[in-house]
């Protein structure tokens, strides 16, 4: 299976999920006149919305478009303000505290410690297509802190080991993304 | 500038509460707060609807609030400060009231969220941090964030998973004498130990549930306070900060800064110090969305040194009859966590132990006269601290 089809095939899950709710308005329709459930855990009385509702964003990125160009070329950037030196990761075009756009953009050393980590073994619907993942957060040698995936053991994961930021694809999807890895 | 007391309370049972629908679930609150202040709809001059949403229906929820309850056409708005939410619409009234601009003020949390399925509130909660750089590629759930800062604490600290227990077991132990808790059962080490992991190291039973439910406040100047009732709970300070919507922009994870500050306010304006404040308090509200945020509010509030606040919950000093009685209501914990309505169950909770109306078995010994209650929005976005007395504040 190529990996468009993965996607499709999340995408043919949540129609698959949707059908099912809308056979099951009909039914209820049919038979009561009306979309109205006796809910069986609690036995209360539920109208079951007619009219979905379901969002996908699209969120500008134009003014930080050169992190995006780093990743797909496998670097880790940030930025920097060329007035107060601070360093900013997410990065961001704007120094809010000097007042000035246009900030440099700066190749991240990658390299820190591990702060502290989870492992997200209930997870969001839009993430059920992914194994249980763990989530860190790593302080840079630079002094900045990033939060990412863990990509190791569960049991080789310790809070103060070393780490390494990795660009990576996220599968099955195939899109850039940068993930931590333990260094060994 | 004027003293503000509370007159009049109302709660509703939190738990799953469909057999209502969102403003049914507020009037049942309203309703009991109109009558323990003996006032009506019209002589109040403001509300202010503390409600998240998203996970209900209605967009306009004040509105169909105010409509719905006889309120409306006196003004109003929606408020959201995340989990604080209901502690920000106590700060709307409070400060109207303050300034002159009203003399009755209704405050009003309330939230249904299980008018949708449970994975779409995980889903929804999971983005309510930085959704572009924190969700969007690695989807955190709200217990994930949290668990970051319990690992951390274990880390640093040393505390055990069973320290985190404990704070189960104390609030589901108060929670099965609270008649409104959406959990009335008590539960042991055993059933915490064994309970399923949501994000490591934390546990179902770390977690406080997703809740419907609403309550309410009546806020009134000196003025008309005195003329109402003989017993007013007064409003002595009330402490706010923010936090970063980036965990990743924290400094550490085993303090919540916001929390923090919004104490030092709140304790500054109280005259209270810092290091001994658990001495100056009956009893506390501590927002234990999850059991290792009570143990941190131990330390942010300064009832335990930093790093200290496992020992609390160890020792069980946060029992009635310990160092400082928190959660004694059942906390989020067992209490539910209805998130516009958190902040303002506090404020009923601590009004009604000061008043000597608390639940057989929750009852604190009041001694001060004085309570406070610790109000977190997301993973420490949001902070509101607020002291309540018997005493006048200027008096």
């Amino acid at each position: 299976m190529n990996k468009m089809g993965i996607t499709e095939l999340r995408e043919r899950q949540f129609k698959e999920i949707d059908r099912k709710m809308l056979e099951q308005i009909d039914l209820l329709i049919k038979n009561y006149g009306m979309p109205i459930l006796r809910e069986i855990k609690t036995n209360n009385l539920l109208w079951i919305d007619v009219r979905e509702f379901s969002q996908r964003f699209m969120i500008p990125i134009g003014r930080i478009s050169k992190f995006f160009e780093a990743l797909s070329k496998g670097k880790i950037v940030g930025t920097k303000c060329p007035k107060c030196n601070s360093i900013y990761f997410p990065p961001q075009d704007d120094c809010t505290k000097c007042k000035i756009s246009g900030l440099d953009v700066i190749e991240l050393s990658g390299e820190g410690e591990l702060l502290t980590y989870t492992i997200i073994t209930v997870k969001p619907v839009s993430f059920m297509h992914y194994q249980d993942y763990i989530v860190g957060i790593a302080r840079l040698r630079e002094g900045i802190n990033i939060l990412a995936w863990v990509n190791e053991n569960p049991q080789d994961v310790k809070v103060g080991m070393k780490v390494k930021v990795n660009i990576v694809k996220r599968e099955p999807e195939g899109y850039f993304t940068y993930e931590l890895r333990k260094v060994k | 500038m004027v003293d503000v007391a509370i007159i009049g309370t109302g709660h509703s049972k939190f738990g799953n509460r469909t057999d209502v629908n969102l403003q049914e679930l507020a009037w049942e609150a309203i309703k009991q707060a109109l009558e323990e202040s003996n006032l009506d709809q019209k002589d109040i001059d403001m509300f202010v609807v503390g409600n998240a949403g998203g996970w209900s229906s209605e967009p306009l929820s004040a509105i169909v609030v105010g409509e719905y309850c006889n309120l409306a056409p006196k003004g109003t708005m929606r408020v959201e400060a995340a989990c604080a939410t209901g502690s920000a619409a106590l700060r709307i009234a409070y400060q109207a009231i303050k300034a002159g601009e009203a003399k009755t003020a209704m405050v009003i949390g309330v939230e249904q969220m299980h008018q949708s399925p449970n994975a779409l509130a995980i889903e929804m909660m999971g983005r309510a941090g930085n959704y572009f750089w924190e969700f969007e590629n690695f989807g955190l759930t709200f217990p994930g964030y949290y668990a970051l800062y319990a690992i951390r604490h274990m880390a640093k600290y040393g505390m055990k998973e069973e320290d985190l227990g404990k704070i189960a077991i104390k609030n589901h132990y108060y929670g099965s004498f609270n008649p409104y808790a959406t959990f009335q059962k008590q539960i042991n080490m055993e059933d915490y130990s064994k309970s399923r992991v949501v994000a490591y190291p934390l546990k179902v039973y770390d977690a406080s549930p997703i809740t419907d439910g609403a309550a309410a406040t009546i806020l009134a100047s000196e003025e008309v306070a005195r003329k109402i009732t003989d017993s007013p709970v007064w409003i002595v300070s009330q402490g706010f900060a923010s936090g970063t919507a980036n965990l990743s922009k924290r400094e550490d994870f085993v303090s919540i800064d916001a929390a923090r500050f919004a104490t030092e306010e709140a304790y500054k304006k109280a005259k209270i110090d810092f290091n001994e404040a658990w001495k100056y308090f009956d009893v506390a509200e501590a927002h234990d969305c999850f059991t290792i945020a009570e143990i941190i509010a131990y330390e942010d509030l300064g009832f335990a040194k930093r790093g200290e606040g496992y020992l609390l919950a160890r020792e069980e000093q946060t029992y009635i009859g310990g160092k400082i009685p928190v959660n004694v209501d059942g906390g989020l914990k067992a209490k539910g966590h209805p998130i516009g309505a958190t902040g303002v169950s506090m404020a009923v909770s601590i009004t009604r132990q000061l008043l000597y109306r608390a639940p057989k078995g929750t009852q604190t010994n009041i001694k001060n006269g004085m309570g406070i209650s610790h109000n977190v929005g997301g993973t420490g976005h949001y902070a509101y601290v607020t002291i309540f007395s018997l005493r006048k504040p200027s008096a």
